[in-house]
C-alpha cells in the first residue's frame, strides 16, 4: 500500500520533470532579477498582466473549464475594487483584510448571478451575466458611496507602518499574488473540484448520473470564478489609486474573454499567455506607433477606441483557426520534439 | 410479501409520455439484489426510456420506483446515484475532455469529501482521498484491461474502446446497481465476448445487480437470470430466457418488426 502511495502521489505531482523544473528555475530568477534591469513604464506593464492573470484564471475555471458564459466578468471586477476602495477608504480597514473580503463580496454576488445558470444555457446565459454587468455599472455610477463618475481614490496599501508605493514594489506584490493564484487554480483543476468542472461542461446529463450535483458545483465554479475576479479587482484597485465605473465596463470583459480564447480555455497555462498577450498587445501598438505620433497626433487616442475591435478580430480568428488557442500551439510543439526521431 | 422484501428494484405501474407519445405504459418489474435482469424490445420500445426513469433524468407521471424499498422517483439524478445506481449510456456519453483515468475519478465525487479549501492547498483529507480513490479506480482499470489507455484522452480511443471505458466509469461509481444499456451495439464479434466476460464478472465478482438492455439475443440469453420484453411500451412478457423466446407474443412483436 505504501509505495502505491506514493508513486499516485508522484504521478500527479505539479513539477514532474526536469523541462519543468527548469523553467521553474527561470521564472523564478526573471522574476527576482526584472524588476531591477526594468524601466518603471516596462515594470508597470508587468503588474497590469500579473493582475490581468488573476481575473483570467478565474474566468477560464468558469468558461474555459465548466462551459458557462460570462459576459460579466469585469463586473466582479468591479466588486472587488469598489469594495476595497470603501473598506480601506470609508472604513480605514486594513488591506489584508480588505483583500479577501473583496474576493467574498464578488463570490457572493457569484453564486447569486450563478444561480440562474441552473436554467439557462449558452446564449442565455451570456446575456443573463451581461445584464448583471450593466446593472453593476448602473449601480456605480448612481450609488451616493461610490461618487459616480467623479471616481474613488483608494488608499495606499500599507501594513504595519510598510506602505507599498514603487513600481517595483507593487510588482513584487502582484507577481506573489498571480502565482499564488496560479497554483490554487492549478490545484482545483486537479481535484475533484476540476474533474466536476469539466465534468459538467462535457456532458451534464452524465456528470448528474455520476453523482455530481450540477447546482453545487456550477454555483462554486461561478463563486470561484468571481472570487478570482475580486482579488484582481482589489489589487487593481490600489495599483491605480483611483477607480471609476469606466474602468470595468463591457470592455474590460470582453478582454477576459479574448485573453482566454487567445490563450486556451480550460488550461491554466492558456490563461497566463492570453492575459500577458491581450494586455500587451495594446501597450505594443502604442510602441510601435509612436513614431507617427508627430505626424498624426490623434493615433494614440484612435488606438484605444479601435482595442475593443482587435480583442474581437482576436476572438474570432482565434475560435476560426486555433480552438485550442496558443496552449494548443504550445501543445503541437511539445508532442513534435518529445517524438524527434533523436531522442530516442 | 416475502418475495418482494427480496427485490432490490421494484417499479410499479411506470407511465411516461412525450407531448403526445405514450413512451412506456403501466409497465411494472421487480430486479433481485446480484441478478442480471434484461429488457429487450424492438426499437422505440421505450427502454432507454425506463432507464431515463430510473435514473431521474425524466421524471415519470404515475407509477413509482423502489431502490432498496426507497422511493425514487421526484429524487434528483445526482442523489439517485449516490445512492448506488449507476449507467452505462446507449449513445457514449463520456467526458470526452479528460483522459480515461480522470473519466472513471470523476464517477467518485460522491465518496470524497474534501472541500474548496482543501483541494485549493492539495494537502490533507484531500491528498488522501485523492490517492485513496486513484488506487480504487486503478483497481476497475485493471478489471477491465483498459491499462494501456490509461491516459489517453477518451476522444482518441476507438468505438470499441471507449463503450468499455463507458462500462468502467459506471463500475467505478462502486453502485449496488448498473444500467447497462447496450454495451455491445456496433461492436465486432470479439469485442462482444470480452463485453460479455466483463459484464459476467462486474456481476459476480463485484456482486452488482445489472440491468441489462441489448438487442443482441445471444448475449441476453447467455447472460441474464430473466428477461422483460416491451413493446409499445407495455410489458408483454416476463420470465427466464428460455421460456421468453418460445413465447408467441415475443415472436410475434420482432416477426411483425421485421416484416
Ligand atoms: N426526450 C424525448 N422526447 C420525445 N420523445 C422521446 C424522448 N425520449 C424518448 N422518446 C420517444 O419514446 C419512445 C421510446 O424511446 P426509447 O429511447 O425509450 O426507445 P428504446 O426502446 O430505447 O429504443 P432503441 O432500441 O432504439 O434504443 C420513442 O418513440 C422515442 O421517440
Ligand atoms: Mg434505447
Amino acid at each position: 500500500m505504501a509505495n502505491f502511495k506514493v508513486s499516485y502521489q508522484e504521478d500527479t505531482a505539479l513539477f514532474q520533470n526536469l523541462w519543468v523544473k527548469s523553467w521553474l528555475a527561470i521564472f523564478v530568477a526573471a522574476m527576482i532579477a526584472l524588476p531591477f534591469l526594468m524601466s518603471r513604464y516596462q515594470l508597470s506593464i508587468l503588474n497590469e498582466m500579473g493582475i490581468a492573470v488573476i481575473g483570467a484564471l478565474g474566468l477560464n475555471l468558469l468558461t474555459g473549464y465548466t462551459g458557462q458564459i460570462s459576459l460579466g466578468h469585469g463586473a466582479f471586477v468591479a466588486i472587488g475594487a469598489y469594495t476595497t476602495g470603501l473598506l480601506t477608504g470609508a472604513l480605514g480597514l486594513p488591506f489584508v483584510i480588505a483583500l479577501p473580503l473583496s474576493g467574498l463580496m464578488a463570490a457572493l454576488l457569484g453564486m447569486i448571478v450563478g444561480i440562474p445558470s441552473l436554467r439557462l444555457k449558452g446564449l442565455y446565459l451570456a446575456l443573463g451575466t451581461l445584464a448583471f454587468g450593466f446593472i453593476v455599472e448602473y449601480v456605480l455610477f448612481h450609488w451616493d458611496l461610490t461618487k459616480g463618475d467623479m471616481g474613488m481614490a483608494v488608499p495606499k496599501i500599507g501594513a504595519g507602518g510598510f506602505v507599498i508605493e514603487t513600481e517595483r514594489q507593487y510588482f513584487f506584490l502582484i507577481m506573489s499574488f498571480a502565482v499564488l493564484a496560479t497554483l490554487v487554480a492549478k490545484n482545483l483543476a486537479r481535484t475533484k473540484i476540476g474533474r466536476c468542472f469539466v465534468a459538467i461542461r462535457d456532458r451534464d446529463i452524465a456528470a448528474e448520473a455520476m453523482g455530481i450535483s450540477l447546482a453545487k458545483y456550477k454555483i462554486m465554479a461561478f463563486a470561484v470564478s468571481a472570487f478570482y475576479a475580486g482579488i484582481a479587482g482589489c489589487l487593481m484597485a490600489h495599483y491605480q489609486k483611483w477607480i471609476v465605473p469606466g474602468n470595468f465596463d463591457i470592455s474590460l470583459s470582453i478582454a477576459y474573454i479574448a485573453m482566454i480564447v487567445l490563450g486556451g480555455m480550460g488550461t491554466i497555462l492558456g490563461s497566463i499567455l492570453g492575459a500577458i498577450l491581450i494586455t500587451g498587445i495594446p501597450h505594443g501598438i502604442v510602441f510601435l506607433t509612436d513614431a507617427f505620433r508627430e505626424t498624426y497626433p490623434s493615433l494614440s487616442g484612435l488606438i484605444v477606441d479601435i482595442k475593443l475591435g482587435i480583442f474581437g478580430i482576436i476572438i474570432v480568428l482565434t475560435l476560426l483557426f486555433e480552438p485550442q488557442g496558443l496552449f494548443g500551439i504550445y501543445r503541437r510543439i511539445k508532442v513534435y520534439w518529445k517524438t524527434w526521431p533523436f531522442k530516442y | 410479501m416475502n418475495q418482494e422484501a427480496s427485490l432490490q428494484l421494484e417499479i410499479a405501474d411506470l407511465s411516461m409520455s412525450f407531448g403526445g407519445i405514450q413512451a412506456i405504459r403501466g409497465v411494472s418489474f421487480g430486479v433481485k439484489k446480484g441478478e442480471i435482469y434484461s429488457i429487450i424490445g424492438p426499437n422505440g420500445a421505450g427502454k432507454t426510456t425506463i432507464f431515463n426513469c430510473i435514473s431521474g433524468i425524466y421524471r415519470a407521471k404515475t407509477g413509482s420506483i423502489r431502490f432498496e424499498s426507497r422511493e425514487l422517483i421526484g429524487l434528483k439524478p445526482d442523489r439517485i446515484a449516490q445512492l448506488g445506481i449507476s449507467r452505462a449510456f446507449q449513445n457514449i456519453a463520456l467526458f470526452k475532455g479528460m483522459t480515461v483515468l480522470d473519466n472513471l475519478m470523476s464517477a467518485r465525487v460522491h465518496l470524497m469529501k474534501y472541500g474548496l479549501i482543501g483541494a485549493a492547498v492539495y494537502l490533507g483529507r484531500c491528498l488522501r482521498e485523492e490517492v485513496q480513490n486513484r488506487d480504487e479506480v486503478e483497481d476497475v482499470i485493471e478489471f477491465l484491461d483498459l491499462q494501456p489507455v490509461r491516459k489517453s484522452p477518451v476522444g482518441s480511443l476507438s468505438y470499441g474502446l471507449q463503450k468499455r471505458v463507458e462500462l468502467a466509469r459506471a463500475l467505478a461509481m462502486k453502485p449496488k446497481l448498473m444500467l447497462v444499456d447496450e454495451p455491445v451495439s456496433g461492436m465486432n464479434l470479439e469485442e462482444r465476448e470480452d463485453m460479455a466476460r466483463y459484464i459476467i464478472d462486474i456481476n459476480e465478482e463485484r456482486d452488482i445487480t445489472v440491468i441489462l438492455i441489448e438487442h443482441d439475443m445471444g448475449l441476453v440469453m447467455d447472460l441474464s437470470d430473466r428477461v422483460t420484453v416491451l413493446n409499445f411500451g407495455t410489458k408483454i412478457a416476463e420470465g427466464v430466457p428460455g421460456e421468453v423466446s418460445r413465447n408467441p407474443g415475443v415472436v410475434q412483436a420482432y416477426l411483425g418488426e421485421a416484416g
